[in-house]
């Protein structure tokens, strides 16, 4: 892995990787959207059940997403390598927008299902302050002008952050509840038809695959980003 | 040593133009205020009083968050206080318990009266008490991780309450939830959640805030 982290290396293995990357994701989402599009309606919930298609990985990655943010934090805190401060800083935008795809696309759903656009309910509410934290990342990320100090710190409130989730997802889990329980990676396999699973699983893979997509993009234009900087700052002198 | 720089902080927060006061102020007015706009009824205000006095002791011990390291690195204390042999991780604890001791006790000492005020039931101001005396340490202790963290923001104040308001949200949830339960007569665990978050956080923080103070120094 840290033969990776030069970031020359870095670079030439991404370039050679994305073309192919791109092109997985651009068939592994069309394929779920287009077999979540000719799925039948649920007996119950009708056609608003093709909605999960877009809001059930769109969940997953937004966890994903902070996971990785909090591994990459980990690592810049304890090996200082400068190529896990960009990636870190990389996967919180995107993490955020997965985070805010998620509500949004829940919200769509609960207004038919719930009766409500909203509900203060356990799931939605940590979800809701996930993306707190991940507004607080970013904005911490922005407020500290030197880079090294502000990838420092924050990748401590991304630690931070990682030992509270549980305990936010706990406390609120404990406070009060409507969403459906896990249906999917249970013991006895998943509860849910195939018909339904197949475009589920295709577009859980395609918003995995679009998420390391953009934060391949996204570390390499920081990449490049800084080396412009520093060649504008050897120039003035 | 730990004594005197504890006993430092808890006079300059004392004494002329220090927090103490201001944020019981502040608790005061924002509890004053809810009922002017939630109305006066005396049933609807039971309902609400656990979880309007927890927000707004919250918010009182954030307003003054923002200053605890802040305030020591731009006159350059602490960096006199980081050569003496005391560890930066001390300095935090010594630093999150006069924040306590300044005003998360006050808080608390305040709360009966208020509740009294939102016509809760003396076994429910009870445990409004016993709760924030709980809770109010976990307040002290992630706050100055985020005051740690911005304390080289000029605006740091601005993006304090973003970092700490989502991770005090079990403080928020476990010490209301305990009232709420008294109130309905039930039995509830929420007190014993509510203190094992505080031990925790209260722990675990002075490490984080120690190393967002080095790190901050260090540049």
């Amino acid at each position: 892995m840290f033969a990776f982290a030069n970031p020359k290396r870095f670079m030439d293995a991404s370039s050679a990787v994305l073309p192919w990357l791109v092109a997985a994701t651009v068939l592994a989402l069309g394929a779920g959207v287009v077999l979540g599009f000719l799925a039948p309606p649920d007996y119950q919930q009708g056609d608003t059940v093709k909605i999960m298609f877009l809001h059930v990985p769109a969940a997953w990655t937004a966890m994903m997403a902070y996971g990785l943010l909090a591994a990459t934090s980990l690592v810049s805190l304890v090996w200082r390598h400068p190529l896990s401060d960009v990636a870190a800083k990389a996967a919180a935008p995107l993490g955020a927008v997965f985070t805010l795809l998620g509500l949004i696309t829940g919200s769509l759903w609960g207004r038919p299902m719930w009766g409500a656009y909203w509900v203060w309910d356990a799931r939605l509410t940590s979800f809701l302050l996930l993306l707190f934290i991940y507004l607080g990342y970013i904005a911490l990320w922005n407020a500290i002008e030197d880079e090294t100090r502000a990838a420092r710190a924050a990748a401590i409130l991304a630690l931070l952050g990682a030992v509270n989730l549980p305990v936010i997802e706990f406390s609120v889990d404990w406070w009060n509840t409507l969403h459906q329980g896990e249906s999917i990676f249970r013991a006895g396999g998943p509860r849910i038809s195939g018909v339904f699973l197949w475009p589920l699983a295709l577009s859980g893979v395609g918003y995995t695959l679009l998420f390391f997509t953009l934060w391949t993009i996204r570390i390499r234009t920081e990449i490049l980003e800084r080396r412009a900087r520093s060649l504008l700052l050897g120039g003035a002198e | 040593m730990i004594g005197a720089l504890l006993s430092r902080d808890i006079r300059l927060a004392t004494r002329a133009g220090g927090s103490a006061a201001l944020a019981l102020a502040f608790f005061a007015a924002v509890a004053t205020l809810v009922p002017l706009g939630v109305g006066v009824d005396l049933r609807l205000l039971l309902r609400v009083a656990a979880g309007v006095l927890w927000v707004a002791a919250v918010l009182a011990a954030l307003l003054s968050l923002d200053r605890l390291f802040q305030a020591d690195f731009e006159d350059g204390s602490l960096d006199l206080i980081a050569l003496s042999p005391l560890s930066l991780e001390t300095v935090a604890a010594a630093k999150i318990a006069a924040h306590w001791l300044t005003t998360g006790l006050p808080l608390t000492l305040l709360s009966p009266v208020l509740g009294v005020m939102f016509g809760l039931p003396p076994g429910a101001i009870g445990v409004l008490t016993l709760s924030l005396a709980i809770g109010t340490p976990a307040v002290s202790a992630l706050g100055a991780i985020g005051a740690a963290l911005t304390m080289s923001i000029r605006r740091g104040g601005l993006i304090l309450p973003l970092l700490v308001l989502p991770l005090l949200a079990p403080a928020v949830i476990f010490g209301a939830g305990a009232v709420q339960a008294a109130l309905d007569g039930l039995s509830s665990g929420a007190l014993l959640f509510l203190a094992a978050f505080a031990v925790a956080t209260t722990l675990l923080s002075p490490f984080a805030a120690g190393a967002a103070v080095r790190l901050n120094l260090a540049g």
